[in-house]
């Protein structure tokens, strides 16, 4: 192994092998200057990196300058990434710094921890009028083939239908499933990122994901 | 006894294992017996699946282009 970082962290007694030996490679090879590893690198991420900070930032314009700031900072900072977190995880925290500081700069971000109330008290996973007055289900839902949102997802109609439900939701809930379900980040990493405790995360989470399921079960519904 | 609508409340609880474990004993109880909650959950866990599998849109060309170029300069 011979990253610097990881020699570094190896003198200082820790443990030499990376905890991301993928990214460690990757790392490596952009550190050599190869062009086609920064292109991946960039063709993975950029899309990514958009969705996030437009959680933050107002406005589209805003978001493509954080994300073209997050990729400068990715390269000043390569050569002392110190491997101990993913690169991924590393990548998407330079980008909510850089998010959250834009956002509040245009004075357009609330905390979302002044959010996590955002819904309201009859706010139910279900409607109410599917179930019986003793709470079993009087219009229950319908079996899904395996494969059947998935398949749906080809479709650019149904992919259409989940970015405006997400994009519809309250900016808390928003924010907690994009993080958690759509690019797929532990409770733990949600939590800090948003700055809001465990248990309003998870009560963001299970708001928005029950208005998805009703979205696409009405799309299911309709083919 | 947790009835259907209490199910469906819960069940970000149980998928994120923030459940006490009598709770959870309730939770695998009833989906034991109730097709529908069963298909509840099953409708849950692909909703979920499903928005991971959500294309982020592609990197324009040019930005592709400009980003390989401050690469290029990094580089020296």
């Amino acid at each position: 192994m011979s990253l610097p970082e990881l020699s570094a962290r190896a003198r200082h007694g820790a443990d030499s092998s990376p905890a991301y030996p993928d990214d460690a490679a990757l790392v490596k090879r952009l550190l050599a200057g190869d062009e086609a590893a920064f292109n991946g690198l960039v063709e993975q991420y950029h899309g990514r990196l958009i969705r996030l900070a437009l959680l933050f930032v107002s406005d589209r314009a805003s978001a493509e300058e954080v994300v073209q700031d997050t990729w400068l900072a990715v390269l000043t900072g390569l050569r002392s990434f110190e491997g101990r977190s993913g690169l991924k995880t590393w990548i998407f925290s330079i980008l909510t710094n850089r998010a959250k500081t834009r956002g509040q700069r245009d004075k357009r971000s609330v905390p979302f921890s002044a959010l996590s109330n955002e819904h309201a008290q009859d706010d139910h996973a279900v409607s109410p009028s599917r179930f019986t007055p003793t709470g079993n289900w009087s219009a229950p839902p319908e079996q899904w083939d395996e494969d059947t949102p998935e398949r749906l997802l080809l479709r650019h109609e149904t992919r259409a239908l989940i970015d405006h439900t997400i994009a519809g939701l309250p900016p808390g809930q928003r924010a907690v499933v994009t993080l958690r379900d759509v690019e797929g980040l532990d409770s733990t990493e949600a939590c800090n990122i948003l700055e809001i405790s465990e248990t309003n995360q998870r009560v963001l989470l299970h708001r928005a994901r029950a208005k998805i399921r009703t979205a696409l079960e009405q799309h299911v519904q309709k083919r | 006894m947790l009835t259907c609508r209490e199910l469906t409340e819960v069940i970000t609880d149980y998928l994120e294992g923030r459940m006490s474990f009598i709770d959870r004993v309730r939770f695998r109880a009833h989906i034991g017996m109730c097709r529908d909650c069963r298909t509840y959950l099953d409708q849950m866990k692909q909703t979920v699946r499903t928005m991971g599998k959500l294309p982020p849109e592609k990197i324009p060309p040019e930005v592709q282009t400009q980003l390989l170029e401050r690469f290029r300069d990094w580089k020296g």
